[in-house]
């Protein structure tokens, strides 16, 4: 079997302490394997957005253990960390956090760029999925001078540019009509199937129905999950 | 099964508005345009078509074999064709709802987990959607199988949507039920242990 993308091992997340102390994720264990695509569903304040931040290095457990491609995250150092997140994991998070003085193009080969990729490899990949995003048009254009959809679309462009394993995605159709938040649900598919494992925190079962598997978080407890689906041919009408 | 001999009936009847065809033709076309969705056998085929031809909405056209035969649309038939799709789709009576009586009966019968109920239809219906979304994705662009998928997703959407709003509906059900010193965070830890400042 090949090595899961992500393990949570018994990973909880508990704020303050004591007689006030709330377990946002209690011993939650969820492996991701190279090629899924998971969804993660429960009401607000069940642990969806904790357990994303954790996953992701943007916060330590309380407890646990989260390995990203065999590397444990809490024995690493700051730079490591920050370089493995860089490298390895693409977010879409609820804010976009554009860069206001940098084009769309130039917004998503930034982190290919920081990586260390030569400047015209790094254009060519975010001309690539912008493209895949249907923004091939507007490459050149400020943040500023796109709707809200478009920053959307070019913050997702941005998460998914390059080789990353890992996609972490909160809500990623926030903003964007149905047939643009489509898209970019079939985006992360489509990345999936080259090999990457997604993990999309969603409330909404639409959007669920794309992953291969979904899982229920209740009270910051993983309480119940679906079966993997089969293959598509099999799920075709007969 | 009014209904049902409805829409094959004016199913049918729309197909041949495109062109003459035969039985096996025609249930071949009707599967392919909903996807094979609702299937249809030859026999139900044929049975309608009979019927269309007595009301006078279709005619058969010469053919030496009976399984042969090629039927064409009357003028009376394109009148029908046209009204039914200028005709909204009426929905009289709620439909029996197997899920709406289970939980209905769920919260009045003793010893039922009725959130169990709710997530192993939650799980399930969910398991469907990814079914419905994945099959729709392999289908490529056939327009008619498009809209008949997107109505599956769409009606397997709502019964989970209809699912969260009951759950949230019994849980403040229970809350009002219970004196107020009963009623407690279902967050607070229930340790401390492995707590960090």
């Amino acid at each position: 079997m090949t090595a899961p993308v992500l393990e949570l091992r018994a990973v909880s997340r508990v704020h303050g302490h004591d007689d006030s102390a709330v377990h946002a994720l209690d011993a939650v264990s969820l492996t991701v394997a190279p090629g899924e695509f998971v969804a993660v569903m429960g009401p607000s304040g069940s642990g969806k957005s904790t357990l994303l931040t954790l996953a992701g290095g943007l916060d330590s457990p309380s407890s646990g253990d989260v390995i990203i491609d065999n590397v444990r995250l809490t024995g690493l150092t700051r730079s490591s960390l920050a370089g493995l997140r860089r490298r390895s994991i693409g977010y879409v998070f609820q804010s976009l956090n554009l860069i206001p003085s940098l084009t769309a193009v130039e917004n998503v080969m930034l982190p290919r760029e920081l990586d260390g990729v030569p400047a015209r490899r790094a254009r060519s990949e975010a001309i690539q999925v912008l493209d895949e995003m249907g923004l091939r048009e507007l490459a050149d254009r400020f943040p500023d001078d796109m709707s809200g959809g478009q920053q959307q679309r070019t913050a997702i462009a941005r998460a998914v540019v390059g080789d990353r394993r890992l996609i972490l995605a909160d809500e990623p159709t926030g903003a964007l009509d149905s047939h643009t938040g489509e898209d970019v649900l079939r985006l992360l598919r489509t990345r999936c199937d080259a090999g990457a494992a997604a993990v999309m925190v969603t409330h909404d079962a639409r959007h669920a129905g794309w992953a291969d598997r979904v899982v229920f978080l209740r009270d910051g407890r993983l309480i119940d999950e679906t079966e993997p689906l089969g293959s598509p041919e099999s799920l075709l009408p007969a | 099964m009014h209904t049902r001999y409805m829409s094959v009936k004016h199913g049918l009847l729309a197909l041949l508005e495109r062109a003459p065809m035969y039985g096996y033709q025609l249930r071949q076309e009707f599967e392919a345009s909903t996807g094979s969705t609702w299937p249809l056998n030859v026999g139900q085929v044929y049975t309608t078509l009979s019927r269309l031809e007595r009301d006078g909405l279709v005619e058969a056209q010469d053919s030496t074999e009976e399984s042969q035969r090629v039927y064409a649309i009357t003028d009376d038939g394109r009148v029908e064709v046209r009204s039914w799709f200028a005709t909204p789709v009426r929905h009289e009576s709620p439909r029996r709802d197997e899920l709406a009586i289970k939980l209905a009966l769920a919260v009045r019968t003793p010893g039922v987990d009725i959130a169990a109920v709710i997530q192993a239809q939650r799980a399930a219906t969910i398991r469907t959607l990814q079914e419905y979304t994945r099959a729709r994705e392999a289908a490529g662009d056939d327009l008619s199988w498009l809209l008949v998928a997107d109505s599956l997703i769409f009606t397997a959407e709502a019964e989970i949507r209809w699912l969260d709003h009951c759950e949230t509906r019994l849980a403040r059900a229970q809350r009002s039920a219970k004196p107020p010193a009963e009623r407690s965070s279902p967050v607070r830890a229930r340790t401390t242990e492995g707590t960090r400042s």
